[in-house]
């Protein structure tokens, strides 16, 4: 089960082939949920189980999926997982579930899922396709946590919705920067993530 | 001068490539260049000889922004006595301004010169001078009253993702002054706008006179009065707004002054007239556009008053006329200097979360600015297309 190649297919989308920063997929959630740390990580928990199970099921499935319905079909499986976690969010904690809104019921939309039922589960068999979404899952998770982590400390001054930043901090002068909450600077945080990572990796530079 | 230049050419090998200090190389090549005229001369290409390098460019602007830097310096401690109560004299001014505004130069080089050099070391290009007109527009854009390490933050901030990550001085998109600036509008708002932050010492709550009140004109117009008075009731005339007695950012609150800058840009060439020119138009058409359809008394505001109040003049001579930012393409200019006044207008009366509005249209319009160059270059191409079919059919 856990042969080279199996590790690398849970590895390798959180670094080289990260669906945000190197194929740049589901940005759009990444700006949505990342203002503090814990919706980013409940975020992250429900986009690995949907991949992985979807790309489980669809890859079950893939040779009996007429090729000309498969988005229809990929769709009805992702849109059951989604509609599960969902559920199973409002049920269990149910204020992150408020926070995260519509967030959650966007996963059916989300590219990285269609993403990987296309390019992986319809041509791989069960098990590399669960490892797959893992991996992809775990990529995506990874990069929404590090960005949630520099939003809420600098942006809310708390880690977890934990105080960090001491008070006597604010009493001399230290304000929580306003611009970390917008939007923009999640997409100016995963830049900097890229080049960073890019920095390090160079083959990862795209050619042009 | 010849003792400097001897001294120089002393230490210079050790900054060549082999030498000791070659890790300082563009470090040295600044400080040489700054002193004395390059030696370089072009090797490959057409080229036209000329004294105006990037430097000298630089230095125009620097000039330029004087007068405005001089007058906020002395409009800095004006409001600030007038604030709390006191007489205010001109040295007593000029002083208070200096000890308030020196320290913002300090840190706008420090921080971003230490930038500049580090990736000019690593990137083993001199160091650009492009930093120079930025620090010097920086505190200018900025109340006089802003945290230092707020500002040392913007200035961080617009130095490293607003300039270096596209490549360093010249292949910037948006101006980095005004970056900085659109930094500390959305992370610090606190500081940024409001009542209390355009008056030195309110904020840190000095004693202020009883009822005083620090409200720019532009938040009066938003608040629905424009018989604008100044902080102790007074009300402020044209000639008030026109020479600058008014509050506001350091540099942005007297035309006069930046008029004097507009005038050494236009006559060195530096800064674009075109782009002041369609800028200028395009405020006056949005002003008038407002009149005509006007519901409140903010939009029934005289034409010629929006371009006296808030940075609208400053950002039209200094920001909207950045070479690097702007449109390329001469009929380019036009378009992108229009709609820059244009919006900033719009932005100004109709959107109330942001009560002045050339700093956004700027930005966005830096945004565009390629666009707009690339619309001209098709549609002069398509013409000459044209032409040749009518020629030969």
């Amino acid at each position: 089960m856990l042969s080279k190649k199996n590790i690398k297919l849970l590895v390798d989308p959180i670094n080289k082939n990260n669906p945000i920063t190197v194929q740049v997929l589901g940005i759009c959630s990444a700006l949505a949920v990342t203002v503090k740390m814990k919706p980013a990580f409940v975020m992250a928990l429900s986009v690995i189980f949907v991949v992985a199970v979807s790309n489980f099921i669809i890859s079950l499935l893939r040779n009996g999926i007429p090729k000309r319905i498969r988005i229809i079909v990929q769709l009805v499986v992702i849109a059951s997982l989604v509609i599960i976690v969902d559920q199973f969010l409002k049920a269990y904690v149910f204020d992150v579930s408020k926070q995260l809104s519509v967030f959650v019921g966007l996963i059916i939309t989300n590219c990285i899922v269609m993403g990987r039922l296309e390019a992986f589960a319809m041509s791989n068999s069960p098990g590399r396709s669960f490892l797959d979404g893992i991996g992809n899952g775990a990529g995506y998770g990874a990069i929404l946590i590090i960005v949630s982590f520099f939003r809420e400390l600098f942006g809310s001054g708390t880690i977890w919705n934990y105080h960090v930043i001491p008070q006597s901090w604010y009493q001399a002068g230290y304000s929580n920067n306003g611009l970390m909450i917008l939007p923009p600077m999640a997409l100016i945080i995963v830049g900097i993530i890229i080049w960073v990572q890019r920095g390090k990796n160079r083959d990862l530079i795209e050619k042009n | 001068m010849n003792f400097l230049r001897k001294t120089l050419d002393k230490v210079k090998p050790n900054f060549e490539k082999g030498g000791k200090f070659y890790f300082l190389h563009s470090t040295f090549d600044a400080m040489e260049t700054f002193l004395f005229v390059p030696n370089k001369v072009t090797r490959t290409g057409a080229h036209i000889r000329d004294f105006m390098d990037m430097k000298r460019n630089m230095i125009i602007v620097f000039i330029a922004l004087l007068p405005a830097l001089f007058f906020g310096i002395w409009n800095t401690g004006n409001h600030h006595f007038l604030a709390i109560g006191e007489e205010p004299t001109f040295w007593g001014n000029v002083l208070y301004g200096l000890k308030k505004i020196i320290p913002l130069y300090i840190v706008v080089y420090a921080v971003g010169g230490a930038i500049e050099v580090a990736f000019a070391q690593i990137r083993k290009h001199e160091v650009n001078e492009g930093l120079f007109v930025t620090g010097m527009l920086i505190p200018l854009i900025v109340p006089a009253d802003i945290p230092l390490w707020m500002l040392a933050i913007a200035t961080a901030f617009a130095i490293l993702i607003g300039k270096e990550i596209f490549g360093g001085t010249g292949m910037n998109i948006l101006n980095p002054a005004l970056t900085a600036r659109a930094f500390l509008f959305f992370a610090y708002p606190a500081w940024m706008s409001g009542d209390k932050v355009w008056i030195s010492g309110m904020m840190s709550g000095e004693n202020i006179v009883d009822g005083f009140s620090g409200a720019t004109l532009l938040s009066q117009a938003a608040a629905g009065t424009t018989n604008f008075v100044n902080g102790l009731g007074q009300s402020v005339t044209l000639s008030d707004m026109f020479w600058g007695f008014i509050p506001g950012s350091v540099g942005e609150t007297s035309v006069a002054a930046i008029l004097i800058g507009a005038f050494i840009l236009i006559l060195t060439g530096v800064g674009s007239w075109k782009i002041m020119l369609s800028t200028l138009i395009g405020g006056i058409t949005m002003g008038l556009l407002l009149n005509i359809f006007a519901v409140n008394s903010y939009m029934a505001l005289p034409w010629y008053e929006h371009l006296l109040l808030g940075g609208f003049a400053f950002g039209l001579v200094f920001m909207a006329t950045d070479p690097v930012t702007a449109a390329q393409t001469e009929k380019g200019k036009y378009i992108y200097g229009f709609l820059i006044g244009f919006l900033a207008i719009l932005i100004r009366v109709l959107n109330p979360a942001y009560p002045e509005g050339m700093m956004l249209a700027i930005l966005l319009m830096n945004v565009f600015a390629p666009l707009i160059d690339y619309m001209v270059i098709q549609s002069n191409i398509k013409k000459r297309i044209k032409r040749l079919q009518k020629i030969n059919s």
